[in-house]
């Protein structure tokens, strides 16, 4: 095992701890712990954003997916970032102004209704869930990789260790927690790759995609992890070692789904285009509905900087995701095994040291990839248990009935308990998937929810419910089908496993058509809230 | 600290409830006369806000075509036009330029070109605002 790994790891978890625990010292009443006294700067703020949006989907599942399909996958960075700039046009400074911690809150502040608050809240613990997830299971399959101890220490230790710091130190020291953590990860990819490009170069630009299929870059040995077919002849059964010699063809294996030669490198290999426009509209609308990405708007002092720290963030999650298609493009040449084995969520972890050989150069890179992987899901799942946790402190425990700071970590605890045992209890989930999946849920219920709460009018709490109801119910129902229900086949089955194409409309249309035949619903201190959300904060209106 | 109102002796509590969403607090804001134009909705004032909002609802749906246009066209263009994803710019083929890598400069672009004509939206607003109390 690499001798690097296990001291990067409680390096990146006692600096967590240790920015966590100074940032508690900051924090002595409940608004300090939620908000932060909003005393952050912007640019911390935006890496703080950053920090907290790049989880373990972007730092690991990227570059996996463009291993595995190669050119089409290209949207989910594109869409990742992209989610950002529909935010940034159609929400950012409103939503600031509004006041709102929360998407409970901005019910409340905009339709005044306590049932779509109750509504929404179901909502964000739903889609907090679905996020909070995968990212403790990803914790626990990188545990195992790196170190081969049990998954179930992984996500539980990165479970405690989140849960810890979010109930001990609240917002404030989270802001600089996942400052500290974009940075980390933006270096732990940035700086290995510069080192794989060189070695790339010199061992004279072996082709991406050889004219005769990939090849192995190096002899490799292979353990069979569950019956297949290779090449549709050869049948090789688990347990069985295969080996290959340098220059050898990588067969393709019948239980991997991954795509070859042209269909990896053009467009349009198997994904359709109904699936091509599905994810795009779920990750371009997606962001602005996920739950911890809107309480760092909070942070900002005003509308204006609120947009101008969303910009920042475009800006640094854009120059983020330039790096993961990289590992993924050079993961052809060096670890072409990951599509024998399936495995290629692993490839980030693997790449530094089967490029870069076994000394001590390799095994340096690859622990700080793995250090970075780590940062990954802490700042995800901290950001997130945050959010979750705030809703569940005032809309569950009723907090405005004297909120205290035990009472929010309480509220943690119980934010904590139902994703880390569920991430315990079902290991068969992809992380990558789930996470679009989140973002079709998103967008389907409170993309439509804000863009139309800040826009129109018209909106109404009848309207906007059933918008929700319909279009996030579906996408939602949709969700659960593909997670745990049986495998789907046929026409419809793109129809269930992207939903996003056809649930964000539907959302929209309900939500419109229910305000319009409710239009005596509207709030009659529309024209104030409409002022609030738009006018600029310098008028102090 | 003495926080509480029975223990204070009839004077009032000291220690301030933090109410998350701060709806209520600055609902009841003091009375500004800026404010009372607007907020009291009389024609002019809604005519106002309205036309604020239209402007930046037109700024932001105009960019966001821009988007569509941009990249949302994309996989509709590779789709009807295969022969495009076999151009190569420096040995590479050019959707993953335009993805990979152009994509987020772009997407950057958008959004300073957005920040600023928003901001600008906003000073205009606020000149016509601040004009007649001048």
């Amino acid at each position: 095992m690499n001798p690097y790994v296990v001291p990067g790891l409680v390096v990146v978890v006692l600096v967590t701890i240790g920015i966590g625990a100074y940032g508690l010292r900051f924090a002595r009443t409940t608004s300090d712990f939620l908000v932060a006294s909003r005393s952050v700067s912007p640019s911390w703020n935006a890496a703080a954003i950053s920090g907290e949006y790049l989880s373990a989907a972007s730092f690991l599942g990227v570059a996996g997916l463009v291993l595995r399909y190669g050119v089409d996958v290209l949207w989910y960075p594109v869409g990742f970032a992209a989610g950002y700039l529909a935010l940034l046009l159609f929400v950012a400074a409103p939503l600031r102004r509004s006041g709102a911690f929360t998407l409970p809150d901005f019910c409340q502040v905009r339709l005044r209704s306590p049932l779509l608050r109750r509504l929404a809240t179901v909502f964000v613990v739903f889609i907090g869930c679905l996020y909070l997830v995968p990212q403790l299971q990803g914790a626990g399959l990188t545990f195992t990789t790196v170190t081969g101890a049990p998954y179930e220490w992984g996500a539980l230790l990165v479970g405690v260790v989140v849960t810890a710091n979010v109930a001990l130190g609240g917002m404030r020291a989270i802001t600089f927690v996942q400052a500290f953590q974009y940075w980390l990860k933006l270096t732990a990819l940035a700086v290995p790759v510069i080192f794989l490009v060189l070695q790339w170069q010199s061992d004279g630009r072996p082709a991406v995609t050889p004219p005769t299929g990939s090849v192995f870059a190096t002899s490799t040995t292979v353990v069979v992890q569950q019956d297949a077919v290779l090449d549709g002849i050869t049948e090789v059964h688990a347990g069985q070692e295969l080996s290959f010699a340098a220059g050898d063809r990588v067969p393709e294996v019948s239980s991997v789904d991954d795509n070859r030669g042209a269909a990896w490198l053009l467009p349009g290999g198997d994904a359709s285009l109904f699936a091509t426009y599905s994810l795009i509209l779920a990750t371009f609308l997606g962001t602005m509905g996920l739950p911890h990405v809107l309480v760092r708007f909070y942070t900002n002092p005003d509308g204006a900087s609120a947009r101008r720290t969303t910009l920042v963030v475009l800006g640094l999650v854009g120059l983020f995701y330039l790096l993961p298609t990289l590992y993924g493009v050079l993961g052809r040449v060096y670890t072409p095994q990951l599509l024998m084995t399936g495995q290629t969520d692993a490839v980030v972890l693997l790449l530094p040291e089967a490029a870069l050989g076994g000394g001590h150069l390799g095994q340096f890179l690859g622990a700080l990839v793995t250090a970075g992987a780590l940062a990954a899901f802490l700042s995800t799942s901290s950001g997130l248990l945050t959010s979750v946790a705030g809703v569940v402190f005032t809309d569950i425990l009723h907090a405005e009935r004297g909120g205290s700071v035990r009472d929010f970590r309480l509220a943690t605890v119980l934010a904590a308990v139902l994703p880390l045992g569920l991430s315990l209890y079902v290991s068969n989930m992809d992380v990558s998937r789930v996470v679009g999946l989140a973002f079709a849920v998103a967008a389907s219920s409170f993309c439509p929810l804000l863009v139309l709460g800040i826009w129109w009018r018209g909106l109404t709490d009848v309207g906007a419910a059933a918008g929700i109801l319909a279009g996030g119910g579906a996408a939602m129902t949709a969700v659960l089908l593909t997670v745990m229900g049986p495998p789907l086949d046929g026409r419809y089955a793109q129809l269930i496993a992207q939903p996003a194409a056809w649930t964000v409309p539907l959302a929209f249309v309900v939500m419109v058509a229910g305000s319009l035949l409710t239009k005596r619903r509207i709030p009659s201190d529309i024209g104030a809230t409409m002022l609030r959300l738009h006018a600029p904060e310098e008028l102090r209106l | 600290m003495n926080g509480d109102p029975g223990e204070a002796g009839g004077r009032p509590p000291l220690r301030t409830r933090v109410v998350l969403g701060e709806a209520a607090a600055a609902r009841r804001a003091s009375p500004d006369p800026v404010r009372a134009d607007l907020a009291e909705q009389t024609p002019v004032g809604e005519a106002l806000v309205k036309g604020l909002v239209r402007a930046q609802l037109a700024l932001a749906i105009r960019l966001s075509l821009v988007v569509a246009a941009g990249l949302g066209a994309l996989p509709l263009l590779f789709a009807v036009a295969p022969a495009v994803g076999r151009v190569k710019v420096l040995g590479v083929n050019l959707p993953w330029l335009l993805l990979g890598l152009f994509s987020f400069p772009f997407l950057l672009g958008v959004g300073w070109a957005y920040v600023r004509w928003a901001e600008r939206n906003e000073q205009d607003f606020t000149a016509v605002i601040r004009r007649p109390e001048a």
